[in-house]
């Protein structure tokens, strides 16, 4: 079984030479961490960044400098700045490669739910609508199940959709997993997780053909 | 040079009244119109709506206003981080409009630039495209949203000048550009008002046509929500 940084690491692999990418807050922001230094890559952030780098030093944080989580960071040379409306021209767009976001629930058809719990949680959806509407290439980082052991991947979604049908490849704790015409189709295992586990774990269709390996990280 | 420059925020928001709608810049607390907020608190008009991304911390930006109770309306795509907020939001005493982000800053700019409305995909088969015109290009859907109608605009900026003109610095610019213009009075607060002629007009982010007052504002605390930092090797 993974733990976040695992999860981070596993979807680091995804990132490919050229690739302009979106990352969300929480599990995918980890993925700057492991992209390979011998490619070149350049992460967007939707309030209005390009070419992000790593946090700054201890006294070096600029309040005029942030990233959508409105944590503070760096940027890189060849970083561009630019307003609301330019950021969501380059997602909807589709001039960015890749979105890698969380998500509360995603249904076997590629339904996404990640922006509210009625009667308990409304944060707002930020710009995630936007992202899953527009990108050619949606990965979503999370934990198979939720904290009370229910899995995460559903015939269909009990929870206010983010998008429909959007949904590419699911990264979790425990496999890596494709969006088909049928289902959930499993690609990889994560180290020490059995296939029966992670039907177990999977309240979707899940598609298991022949022998499936397990992650490399 | 048309002299939009005002002698402080009390000139600055002449005019505001009960009721109005307001759209104010800013991503979480980068950006906003400090002097604006301090200003409408002092003023204490009430029923306000409020169009602005984020919708402050409790002691900090927006959270002010709130605070008072002078907001009747947010419409907002993310409003995490604030608890009094979460409590007016559940017990129906605020009314709230969530909506996408890139959806919120394209009504600004098709309210900037004469268009009445926009399809977009984003919300298409949720709940925000509900009671909405959807229609489809190229085998793909869209949701129609109409263009925000608003009387009073506060941006802020990092340098401007008497005619208005702004330049805005880091990721602060967020949504100031797209609201410029956008409502029946844009009003401007600097960090710094330079001379008229200083500012290299290829520089200019937004031309000062699109700005109707602006002043040299005062005691930015430009507060830090997610302090962030590495350690030196």
């Amino acid at each position: 079984m993974l733990d976040k940084t695992g999860i981070a690491k596993r979807i680091a692999k995804e990132v490919k030479d050229g690739y302009y990418v979106n990352l969300g807050i929480g599990i995918p922001t980890l993925v700057a961490n492991y992209v390979r230094s011998d490619i070149e890559v350049e992460f967007q952030s939707e309030n209005g960044v390009l070419g992000m780098g790593p946090f700054p030093f201890e006294g070096e944080e600029d309040a005029d400098v942030i990233n959508a989580g409105k944590q503070t960071i760096t940027t890189l040379p060849g970083a561009s700045f630019f307003d609301s409306a330019m950021s969501f021209s380059m997602i909807r767009g589709q001039h960015v490669d890749l979105t890698i976001l969380g998500a509360m629930e995603v249904a076997e058809n590629g339904d996404i739910a990640n922006w509210k719990i009625p009667g308990k949680m409304v944060k707002g959806m930020g710009g995630a609508m936007d992202l899953v509407a527009s990108a050619e290439n949606i990965i979503v980082a999370m934990m198979h199940t939720n904290k009370r052991g229910e899995s995460k991947l559903l015939k269909q979604c009990s929870l206010p959709l983010t998008g429909v049908g959007c949904v590419k490849k699911i990264v979790t704790n425990m496999a890596v997993l494709e969006i088909t015409d049928n289902g959930f189709k499993l690609l990889e295992r994560a180290p020490g997780v059995s296939v029966e586990e992670i039907k177990n774990a999977t309240e979707g269709n899940l598609i298991v053909n022949g022998d499936i390996p397990e992650m490399e990280l | 040079m048309i002299n939009k420059k005002v002698a402080n925020v009390q000139d600055a928001l002449k005019g505001v009244s009960d009721n109005m709608i307001l759209m104010l810049g800013g991503f979480g607390l980068s950006g906003i119109p400090e002097n604006a907020i301090s200003e409408l608190v002092k003023l204490g008009v009430k029923g306000l709506t409020c169009i602005s991304n984020n919708a402050g911390v409790d002691d900090f930006g927006l959270g002010l206003l709130l605070q008072k109770k002078q907001i009747k309306k947010m419409v907002s795509s993310y409003v995490g981080e604030n608890d009094e907020f979460e409590r007016q939001m559940l017990s129906g005493e605020l009314d709230v409009e969530l909506i996408p982000q890139g959806t919120l800053a394209e009504r600004c700019r098709a309210a900037q630039a004469g268009f009445p409305a926009v399809y977009t995909p984003a919300g298409y088969g949720t709940e925000v495209a509900e009671g909405k015109e959807t229609r489809h290009f190229d085998g793909k859907m869209y949701v129609l949203e109409h263009a925000f109608k608003a009387d009073f605009a506060f941006v802020k900026a990092w340098k401007g000048d008497a005619a208005g003109n702004l330049i805005f610095k880091g990721t602060s610019r967020n949504f100031n550009p797209n609201m410029c213009g956008a409502a029946k009075i844009t009003v401007a607060e600097v960090e710094e008002l330079v001379p008229l002629g200083t500012l290299d007009p290829n520089q200019i982010h937004i031309p000062g046509i699109f700005v109707q007052r602006i002043f040299q504002g005062a005691h930015y605390e430009k507060r830090i929500e997610q302090r962030t930092v590495r350690q030196r090797d």
